[in-house]
């Protein structure tokens, strides 16, 4: 149960989600060996493993659930990283031509 | 723990200011990573050695890891202390198979030629890939106490908050492992 009063999904709906997350997984693994993707491999990639990140902090880690604040806490902390991340990489040259 | 001004758990709110917190030190390891990749002058390179197919069955382990979690949850709230024991149990079961799938891999490494020190993939690999695997094992050792605390009847379902804080730890360390699955691995 939620802080709000929202019940969490069943028993079955989470085996539904990792049905979704080991469908993905496979899917990742399969555009991996594909040459005929190898120019959409970094997008394809990125967009499936933020499928995953966020079915796992929706769903099992109850984020669509509980209070917002939560989520606004955990996402300041994933955009402090995104940031150092990119500035870094930017500082070392990484996105020049 | 009473609940804060906020409406939410003090434990819960401080595990959520764990994870965010959390996020910053993956993103500098991450971030090393990335900036150091390609740049080795010596050898083994990565795309010698990293085995993409045992990686992902370790991955789909820690995944379905996760789902015994949010069932030992659901087991608790409702006051099922023999499945709370079954999926606790699984829970560290499936993530004790995934520090030996990084045992091996790390072994492996290391016998072909690439220990920490050896070049710039080695030592951003093992900093990250290991202080993820430190984590892990700290989840598992969290989820062997409560397994034990199931077992002597002291986890009934008015302690549902102890496991699900558990929980967003060990949900956390599998999203972590999410992101380096592909950065690292798939990427390569």
């Amino acid at each position: 149960m939620s802080e709000d009063g929202h019940a969490y999904p069943s028993s079955r709906f989470y085996v539904v989600i990792a049905l979704i997350l080991a469908v993905l997984t496979a899917m990742e693994l399969m555009v991996f060996y594909v040459d005929a993707l190898a120019s959409v491999l970094v997008p394809v990639l990125m967009v499936m493993m933020s499928a995953k990140f966020a079915l796992v902090a929706m769903f099992f880690m109850h984020l669509k659930f509980d209070s917002k604040l939560l989520t606004g806490i955990f996402l300041w902390g994933l955009f402090i990283a995104t940031a150092v991340i990119l500035m870094l990489l930017a500082m070392f040259g990484k996105f020049a031509g | 723990m009473g609940p804060t001004s906020t409406g939410i758990g003090n434990r819960k709110l401080g595990m959520w200011t764990f994870i965010g917190s959390e996020c910053m030190l993956f993103g500098t390891l991450i971030a090393t990573f990335l900036i150091y990749r390609g740049h080795n002058v010596v050898g083994p390179y990565p795309d010698d050695l990293l085995n993409i197919p045992f990686i992902t069955v370790t991955t789909f382990v820690l995944l379905m890891s996760s789902l015994m979690m949010v069932l030992a949850l659901a087991a608790v709230q409702r006051g099922d202390v023999r499945g709370t024991k079954l999926w606790l149990f699984l829970t560290g079961f499936f993530g004790l198979i995934f520090l030996g799938g990084q045992f091996f891999e790390f072994n492996h490494f290391v016998h072909e030629g690439l220990p920490l020190s050896r070049n710039l993939f080695s030592a951003t690999f093992f900093v990250l890939t290991g202080t993820h695997g430190a984590h892990v094992a700290g989840g598992v050792l969290w989820m062997g106490t409560l397994f034990v605390r199931a077992a002597q009847g002291k986890l009934d379902s008015s302690h549902a908050e102890t496991v699900e804080i558990a929980g967003l730890y060990w949900h956390f360390v599998d999203v972590v492992w999410i992101v380096l699955f592909t950065l690292i691995y798939l990427l390569s």
